[in-house]
């Protein structure tokens, strides 16, 4: 197979592939950042937590309206919104520890999801839910997905400044008098908005895979906050193409198969990325001067 | 105290006083006012309640009783430099961009960075004798060296009002020195500086007023009376006392 056979006809020859493709740069340029500022502020797993939290708003959306993007969507976010709202709010008001918040009301609301997913039964239209659709992607969805991509990277360039401080020295920002507990709120929003873009393409299950794994693989890279959202978007939309090429050619579900790229791509980083990877490790080169 | 003083204006004023955590005073009955454009050592042995005494000060803890009154100063223009900051040192952010997170008044979450802004940065970078390291990111540097960029931070921050809580322990005598020359500088300017601090011989050297607390206030006033060797005894014989079963302190009823 000639290269233009193997890595550009498909998108050429097939409409589907295209929208597919557009779904994965939009979520990329919207996850990325997120992503970087999940891993910055240790709350890694929150995302996770979070992705499961969508799962009962969009299953109540989908018994409501049946397979209605809109109404799905708006269940998922509220959800999701719901559980980090609930989470932040006792994390902030008693001792409870915030990854502790976050596990209790995420895991009510997972359950929930799947005693509405059970009672059912083997819905097929349901289970786009969980496994996505990327390939599947109708114009609405794709006008969902980049909507929520463009007005993440706007609140980003917004607001960016006070997220990084809130995260880096969260004192300061209260000592200045500055909006900590509304950056904080906003940056949730961010957060639970590209999880529900990503369901559409990915599943629930697999959506905060897109956002982490760029984003932790990028610390392998890049150094400074900015660099590392460009990073992690650069490698999300790679995994994004490989993905939809390794599901075309072989015939894969396309959700596992992207985020099993992106996979790739963390392993190969942590191997041998140039900022403290194994290979910097076990090779380093001879010290300098001063 | 004299006539001239008298006509000087309180920074904060204190009205018997009492702050703590879970209704156990930490620091009790505290009555006294610190001066505009003083600069005073908070001392006394570990857990006397010197921290939460500076958190109340800011407002980060509301007294359990008494009043304490800010008379008109805001949030904004009190610099606080926390004993424990709760800063992640593994950010990757530089140290002229931690800098200037200190014109936060000016620039604030929207406002651009300019050029005036950015030297005003290096100078004082300069001032803490950290000259050319605006580039470099935090990771790499020693404590000394992070303290004197949050020193740096709080020169920019250009408050009237600056609170330091034992903002020389586990740094080398150089960086000590040159630090407290930037508290000495602040003296000149007549802002109000309150330390907190524990090296009595720095405290003679550098601060006209003390307050020696030891949970309960000892003595409030200039250096010399007050670090007199049965004040200081009297500090240590204080318990630090946590009773669960205290009963309610009857003092602020009667
Ligand atoms: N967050 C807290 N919760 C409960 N008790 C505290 C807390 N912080 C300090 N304390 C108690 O308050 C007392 C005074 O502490 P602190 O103000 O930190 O003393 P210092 O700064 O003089 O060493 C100590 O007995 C300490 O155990
Ligand atoms: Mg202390």
């Amino acid at each position: 197979m000639d290269p233009y056979a193997a890595l550009i006809q498909p998108f050429v020859e097939f409409g589907f592939m295209r929208r597919a493709l557009v779904a994965c740069l939009a979520l990329s340029l919207g996850c990325g950042p997120v992503g970087v500022l999940l891993v910055l502020r240790r709350m890694s797993l929150v995302g996770d937590a979070l992705s499961h939290a969508v799962l009962p708003g969009a299953a109540i959306g989908f018994m409501i309206a049946g397979l209605s993007l809109v109404v799905m969507s708006v269940g998922g976010f509220l959800a999701g919104l719901a559980v980090a709202v609930l989470s932040g709010l006792v994390a902030r008001v008693t001792p409870q520890r915030e990854d502790a918040s976050f596990a209790a009301f995420y895991l009510i609301s997972l359950a929930f999801g799947v005693l509405i997913v059970s009672t059912r039964g083997s819905n097929v239209d349901l289970m786009h839910v969980l496994f996505g659709t990327i390939l599947a992607v109708d114009d609405a969805s794709l006008l969902l997905v980049v909507s929520i991509a463009t007005l993440t990277m706007m609140v980003m360039a917004v607001i960016g400044r006070g997220l990084i401080v809130e995260c880096f020295d969260p004192g300061f920002l209260r000592a200045v008098g500055g909006p900590g507990a509304i950056l904080h709120l906003a940056f949730l929003v961010l957060v639970v908005m590209n999880l529900v873009a990503g369901f559409h393409a990915l599943g629930t299950l697999m959506a905060v895979g897109m956002m982490m794994l760029p984003a932790a693989a990028a610390r392998f890279w890049a150094g400074q906050v900015a660099p590392l959202a460009a990073t992690s978007s650069a490698i999300a939309f790679a995994a994004g193409y490989g993905g939809l090429l390794l599901s075309y050619h072989a015939s894969l579900p396309s959700g596992p198969a992207i985020i099993l790229v992106a996979g790739g791509a963390y392993i190969v980083s942590v191997s041998a990325g140039p900022r403290g990877s194994l290979l910097t490790r076990f090779l380093p080169r001879r010290h300098l001067e001063a | 105290m004299g006539d001239g003083v008298a006509a000087m204006t309180a920074v904060f004023s204190l009205n018997d006083v009492t702050l703590g955590y879970d209704r156990h005073p930490a620091v009790h009955h505290l009555t006294g006012s610190f001066l505009a454009g003083s600069l005073t050592a908070v001392v006394g042995p570990n857990g006397s309640g010197k921290s939460t005494l500076l958190k109340g000060l800011i407002g980060l803890l509301s007294p359990l009783d008494g009043r304490l009154e800010r008379n008109g100063l805001r949030q904004r223009d009190i610099a606080y430099l926390p004993q424990q900051a709760e800063i992640d040192r593994s950010f990757p952010i530089s140290v002229m961009e931690t800098v200037l997170l200190g014109h936060w008044r000016t620039i604030g979450l929207f406002r651009p960075v300019t050029r005036a802004l950015r030297r005003q940065a290096e100078e004082a970078l300069v001032a803490v004798g950290l000259d050319g390291f605006g580039r470099r990111p935090i990771v790499s540097l020693s404590a000394g060296q992070f303290q004197r960029v949050l020193f740096a931070r709080m020169l920019l921050q250009d408050c009237p009002v600056i609170l330091l809580d034992e903002p020389f322990t586990a740094i080398d005598a150089k960086t000590t020195a040159d630090l407290l020359a930037v508290v000495t500088r602040w003296y000149g300017e007549r802002r109000t500086v309150i330390a907190a601090l524990h090296d009595l011989d720095q405290v003679r050297e550098n601060f006209p007023d003390t307050l020696l607390i030891s949970r309960e206030p000892i003595a409030w006033g200039s250096t010399a009376e007050v670090l007199r060797a049965e004040h200081l005894f009297q500090a240590r014989q204080m318990a630090e006392a946590w009773d669960d079963r205290a009963e309610i302190c009857r003092r602020s009823v009667v």
